[in-house]
């Protein structure tokens, strides 16, 4: 749990570039920080590991204040992503992701074998990548080194300033669900930055909007869709938010509030787990009137149209 | 294409062929004979040209490899102008000069020229490391420090391996410079090999030119050879293609 | 320090003709040095090849002490009589100025981006039009950072060169040092340094001056 208290933070005695910010991410969650360039997401959190030091307020971790500790021994318990992932060009990949064990002191051994879990985790073959170098790599191959180097000493707590930000957009919404599959497996509580709207809606289990360091909401991405706090939220998550919405939606929600014609039309098979957003642009793109659902075991289920799709998206829109 | 590689190879060919015609004509003139016939003294010249330049090489990249390291830590950072800009103006500075001025108010000898040779080492060592800190990218320094590296892990394991590169080659065109300012060192009375090579152009003597010349280069190449080779091994296999296009460029 | 001075004032007249003499030394070597480098440049980037092998070589005799290359000149020219004097110091200055003016004219015109050629060509530009505004403009500033670094070196080489008797400063380090006169010594030194650095930065504003607005190098 990550506890943020009356956070402020002023550079050089002029604005507050992050202006008393107060909100919990709890265990286990990822929680976005979502803002226009320059909203202070990236001092807020260099705050956390105190690269930056906190001007007034505090910052908890489980409970713990972290002025009260070690900064060195603090951000080795802190994972930590950046965009232009900041992997180390003289080294190995192996040494790159087992870099912070080394501090740590650990064996030989160890973090050998650690490193088998790590590329495992993140799908890569170790063999393959433990005697090359960064730059023998692609971008997203550097990019997920970047992220397995940052749970090497398996950190409760993860850091990630636009850790896909410099990403073709393909790779980058590919990176995204493996990222999401690697957390479903770990569980840790991760503050992750981004400037895109939808990368948030896709990441966050919360999502905390900033507009000049100021904290402007902080809830679940279809609260903040369904219900934005203010004009600047509204504006900033646009006017298609309604459509953003169905992406956090999946065809298995939409059967379970809505009774689905039983008679299976013979048309383009979907699967339970096809998010809505993703059918409202097969009906459109493909010219489908109907998509039949099917089952695990691929039975169909029945059919769905896209006014089917305009009803849940309107009562749940109501209900939230 | 084959034309061009054949125009290389026709052009790596003559050099050798012009080497090789004029070591062959050297030979055959007798102009090698001092090594030969004073054997003891080109020896001791030799021993005392290559103590020169490694006395005032390590003393050099002894200075200036920890002030390069000084002037590029955030609380010495107002020294980095000045100080880079008086290295330029010293590289400006032709070594005879250096020599001569030095030996003016030190008096001559093996130290004076000692001294004077380190203090033309020490520029473009110090600009190299200078230049080098700066160029490690300053994401690689902000991610070291968010995984937990103290200040002397950062600069001893990602600031230093990332900048062996121009490192060291300020170092190999520091020493290569220095065998060719440490035949001047007979000037001032520091001795070495530029004993015979000015004692040849006095006499008109193609044997004492010869055997002074053609061992200062060789040792001159040598050395660059050499700490090509340290290079090779010492920075990371991972450096290397950013290294090639540096040096392109 | 004074006395220095006060021999610079006695010998006004000599110190003078002996910079004049450093400066043609220099001057006639750099031209020339231009004349061959330039081309060759130019025409290593049509011949990766080649531009291997000539930069290697280059490299290689930069690595030449000057002194001893001097040693090795003297013996080599003294067979058409030429061993001492003018002759040896100017191929000299030449030899050496060649890797920086060639290295530096090749990168500048490899430099020069594939896609502004055929920009320049879609608007129309002849291809003499096209050297001359588009790659010459570009170009210029890098080779021009070159023939700096040749001037530069070659004003030390030629304080050494007055040891063969190719005249200019040196020689008042040569005779001060055989008459054991200090303040000879210290005229000649400060005189080629300070020849040294005016032309690094008159060099350096004219290749400021060179530099199109814009454009950005650290060459
Ligand atoms: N080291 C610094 N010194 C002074 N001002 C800074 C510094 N870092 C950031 N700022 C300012 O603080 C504000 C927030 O910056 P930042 O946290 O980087 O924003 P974001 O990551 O949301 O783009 C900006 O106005 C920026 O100019
Ligand atoms: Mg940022």
């Amino acid at each position: 749990m990550i506890e943020f208290k009356n956070v402020t933070k002023t550079y050089d005695g002029k604005v507050n570039a992050v202006d008393d910010v107060s909100f919990t991410v709890p265990q286990g969650n990822i929680a976005v920080f979502l803002g226009p360039s320059g909203c202070g997401k990236t001092t807020l959190l260099r705050m956390v590991n105190r690269l930056v030091p906190i001007t007034k307020g505090e910052i908890f971790i489980d409970g713990e204040n972290t002025n009260s500790l070690n900064e060195i021994q603090l951000r080795r318990n802190i994972g930590y992503v950046i965009q232009s992932n900041g992997l180390f060009p003289n080294m190995t990949i192996e040494d790159n992701v087992t870099v912070v064990p080394k501090l740590l002191g650990w064996d030989k051994e160890k973090m050998r074998s650690r490193f088998f879990e790590l590329m495992d985790l993140i799908g890569l073959k170790p063999d393959d990548f433990r005697k090359r170098y960064p730059h023998e790599l692609s971008g997203g191959q550097q990019q997920r080194i970047g992220i397995a180097r940052a749970m090497a000493a398996d950190p409760p707590v993860m850091l990630m300033d636009e850790p896909f930000g410099a990403l073709d957009p393909i790779i980058r919404s590919h990176l995204q669900k493996e990222f999401l599959q690697i957390q479903k497996e770990v569980q840790k509580t991760i503050l992750f930055v981004s400037h895109d709207i939808d990368e948030a809606i896709t990441m966050g289990d919360q999502v905390a909007i900033f507009k000049d360091g100021r904290l402007m909401q902080y809830d679940a991405p279809d609260d903040i869709l369904a219900n934005p706090a203010n004009e600047f939220v509204s504006t900033f998550v646009g006017a298609d938010r309604a459509i953003k919405s169905l992406g956090l939606h999946t065809v298995a929600d939409l059967v379970n509030q809505l009774k689905v014609t039983p008679v299976a039309a013979d048309s383009k098979q979907i699967s339970l787990k096809t998010d809505l957003r993703q059918i409202l642009s097969i009906f459109f793109n493909e010219g489908y009137e109907e998509l039949v659902v099917v089952d695990e075991e691929k039975k169909p289920m029945g059919s769905i149209t896209i006014q089917d799709v305009q009803k849940y998206l309107h009562q749940t829109n109501q209900s939230a | 294409m084959t034309n061009k590689r054949k125009a290389s190879t026709f052009i790596r060919y003559f050099f050798y062929g012009i080497v090789l015609v004029f070591f062959l004509w050297a030979f055959i003139q007798g102009y090698f004979s001092l090594i030969f016939e004073q054997t003891d003294e080109f020896l001791r010249l030799l021993r005392q040209h290559v103590l020169l330049v490694l006395v005032s090489s390590l003393l050099a990249v002894g200075i200036a490899i920890p002030a390069g390291i000084l002037v590029t830590r955030p609380a010495f950072r107002k020294l980095e102008w000045p100080v880079l800009n008086l290295a330029n103006l010293g590289q400006t500075i032709p070594s005879i000069a250096i020599l001569a001025l030095v030996m003016t108010y030190l008096g001559i000898g093996f130290y004076s020229a000692v001294f004077a040779l380190f203090v033309f080492s020490i520029l473009p060592v110090l600009r190299n490391t200078v230049a080098g800190l700066n160029s490690v990218d300053p994401a690689l320094k902000d991610a070291a420090k968010g995984m937990g590296f103290t200040p002397s892990q950062i600069l001893f394991k990602v600031e230093m391996p990332n900048a062996a590169y121009p490192i060291m080659a300020g170092i190999r065109t520091a020493m290569v410079m220095n065998v060719g300012s440490a035949a001047l060192a007979y000037l001032v009375g520091g001795g070495g090999l530029g004993d015979f090579i000015f004692t040849g152009i006095v006499m008109q003597s193609q044997e004492y030119l010869i055997s002074g010349a053609v061992p200062v280069t060789l040792l001159a190449i040598c050395i660059d050879f050499f700490l090509r080779f340290i290079e090779k091994i010492t920075v990371s296999k991972g450096l290397r293609r950013s290294a090639e296009t540096a040096e392109a460029s | 320090m004074n006395g220095a001075f006060q021999y610079f004032m006695n010998n006004q007249d000599e110190v003078l003709a002996l910079t004049l003499q450093h400066i043609q030394l220099v001057g006639l070597a750099t031209v020339i040095a231009i004349l061959i480098g330039v081309p060759i440049g130019i025409y290593l980037t049509t011949n990766d090849a080649v531009a291997d092998v000539v930069l290697q070589i280059a490299a290689i005799i930069m690595t030449i002490p000057s002194i001893a290359l001097f040693g090795l000149m003297i013996p080599v020219l003294s067979v058409i009589n030429q061993g001492i004097g003018f002759l040896p110091a100017l191929i000299a200055l030449i030899l050496y100025s060649q890797l920086p003016i060639i290295r530096n004219t090749y990168v500048a015109v490899q430099n020069v981006d594939p896609n502004m050629r055929d920009a320049a060509k879609g608007i129309g530009m002849s291809s003499w039009e096209r050297i001359r505004m588009v790659e010459i403009p570009i170009a210029l500033p890098v080779i021009m950072a070159g023939v700096r670094n040749a001037v530069v070196l070659s004003i030390g080489i030629g304080a050494i060169a007055a040891f063969i008797g190719a005249g200019g400063l040196g020689v008042l380090i040569d005779q001060g040092i055989s008459r054991y006169n200090r303040d000879m010594i210290v005229v000649g030194a400060v005189g080629v340094s300070l020849l040294a650095i005016i032309a690094d930065t008159v060099l350096g504003i004219l290749q400021r001056v060179l530099t199109p607005k814009g454009m950005n190098i650290n060459a």
